[in-house]
């Protein structure tokens, strides 16, 4: 199952790290999103799942 | 189709931390469309899925103008529509390019580097408010003054116009009062903001918001003031009424206040629940959209030019949690929209929650028996301001 966040829509509003925060973090330049661990074990897939859910621009994604 | 009922957008509540009355049954079933005070229909959105599919589909816009809420007694529109740098009157492209450099200076982990600092500030004024002693007016004693200084030291605003900030941005969110007023406010604050943003950008330096938006981005003069001018007004009232309000939830459940008690450290997900919970029974009419083309919400068809106003009251969609009318601290984090959601979600959200979360904690761990020195139903409450809350929330403990 792999992570992906779709930059181009990002408005870096970290949700995505309030989710999980051992899979995402924002970038230093911009804030964006950035996905960690691209393909995380199942006990963080709670979290992704979360983030695909709130983050606000829906640019998070989990290919199962 | 019958005819559009009238918005009950200024109907008295029964309860000041209940909806408005009757608003929950003329929203319920769908999209339902109303006529507001001036006289501009708009279909209510209240559905979770409905509120959530509208805010983020780029469909519907966010650009001001002829909409149907309005901020002034004589009916004005406080805003030119196409005023430069309004972050939340822009789609697309164009609002990105605001939006993003903004996201720098709100990340989650720059908001916890400030956490130390909301915690003083806390504690300096339940310092001042324990000494003077009871009773208290908690808005004037922590509510108030905590986002204002916060947002005024993110913005890097300096200490000596920050009182002026702060009365400055009061007077800009009143409802009441006329363009000429908003206006004069509005200019009273580019006044002071003007050299401070010249200096920062003859200095270069970027360790602060006006820093950064003066020294790392393209935005013209105009666009900056006018962006530090909205930071400072939407970081200021929001926080405060809702810190006051959750205080007032807790008062009135005593159970769920025992909940925090027990567990302060659970302050992040209580906050997120009281978020939820607290918007949501504010009800009334929400944020505001157009569409551009014809989209289906709920069922329903909105045609391209419909305004849609959306109810926040949808955070008490059974859709989103079981229970979903009922306050549970208990609960998990769920995904509510009291910070709004899709590309204009709410940029302060993650100060907010940094500020709610160590207030409401430091408040109730200092103060153990803090209790209301009169009923909540007995306290003033505006209705003057865009945002709901307590004018004054004395206490005792
Ligand atoms: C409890 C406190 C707060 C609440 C409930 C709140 C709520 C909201 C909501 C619902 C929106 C979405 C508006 C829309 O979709 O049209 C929003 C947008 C916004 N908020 Fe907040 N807010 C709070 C605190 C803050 C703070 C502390 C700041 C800044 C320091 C802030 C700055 C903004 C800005 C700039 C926008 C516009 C974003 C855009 O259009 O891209 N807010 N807020
Ligand atoms: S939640 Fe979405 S919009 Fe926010 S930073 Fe993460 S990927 Fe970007």
């Amino acid at each position: 199952m792999t992570v992906r966040i779709n930059q181009t829509g990002c408005i870096g509003s970290g949700q995505c790290v309030l989710a999980a925060p051992d899979v995402f973090d924002q970038s230093d330049d911009d804030g964006h999103g950035i996905v960690l661990v691209a393909e995380p074990s199942a006990e963080l897939l709670p979290g992704v799942r979360d983030a695909v859910d709130r983050c606000p621009a829906q640019v998070v994604t989990l290919e199962e | 189709m019958t005819e559009a009922a009238v918005c009950p957008v200024h109907h008295e509540r029964d309860h000041p931390l209940h909806p408005p009355a009757g608003f929950a049954e003329a929203v319920a079933g769908g999209p339902v469309k109303m006529i507001w005070p001036n006289g501009v229909e708009a279909w209510m959105v209240s559905s979770y899925a409905g509120v959530r599919q509208v805010l983020s589909d780029s469909r519907f816009s966010t650009r001001k103008g002829g909409q149907p809420e309005m901020r002034t007694d004589d009916g004005d529109e406080v805003l030119d529509p196409d005023q430069p740098g309004n972050i939340n009157g822009i789609d697309g492209a164009e609002h990105m390019r605001l939006r993003r450099p903004l996201s720098r200076g709100f990340m989650v982990k720059r908001m916890n580097e400030l956490r130390p600092r909301i915690q003083q500030i806390v504690d300096e004024h339940l310092d001042v408010m324990e000494a003077e002693g009871a009773p208290a007016d908690l808005v004037a004693s922590l509510c108030l003054p905590l986002p204002s200084l916060v947002i005024a030291e993110l913005l890097g605003v300096p200490p000596e116009h920050q009182e002026l900030f702060q009365v400055t941005a009061g007077d800009l969110f009143g409802k009441n009062g006329s363009k000429d007023e908003y206006l004069a406010h509005a200019t009273k604050l580019a006044e002071v903001l003007t050299p401070i943003v010249e200096e920062k950008r003859a200095a270069g330096t970027n360790d602060d918001m006006i820093g950064l938006m003066a020294n790392d981005t393209d935005f013209s003069m105009e666009e900056l003031i006018f962006l530090c001018i909205g930071l400072l007004a939407a970081g200021h009232e929001t926080t405060s009424n809702f810190l006051g309000l959750f205080t007032l939830h807790l008062f009135e459940k005593p159970d769920q206040l025992e909940v925090l008690r027990r567990d302060p450290s659970r302050a992040d997900v209580v906050v997120e629940e009281l978020m939820r919970y607290t918007v949501g029974s504010l009800g009334g009419p929400g944020l505001t959209r157009r569409a551009t083309e014809d989209v289906e919400v709920d069922g329903v068809l909105i045609k391209a030019g419909d305004w849609v106003s959306l109810s926040l009251m949808a955070n008490l969609d059974e859709a989103l949690c079981p229970g979903a009318e009922q306050l549970d601290l208990e609960r998990d984090a769920v995904s509510h929209l009291g910070f709004g959601f899709g590309p204009h979600q709410c940029l302060g959200a993650n100060l907010a929650r940094a500020e709610l979360q160590i207030g409401l904690r430091t408040l109730f761990e200092r103060f153990p028996n803090l209790r209301p020195a009169v009923p909540v139903t007995e306290m003033s409450y505006r209705n003057d301001m865009i945002t709901y809350g307590a004018a004054e929330i004395p206490v005792v403990w």
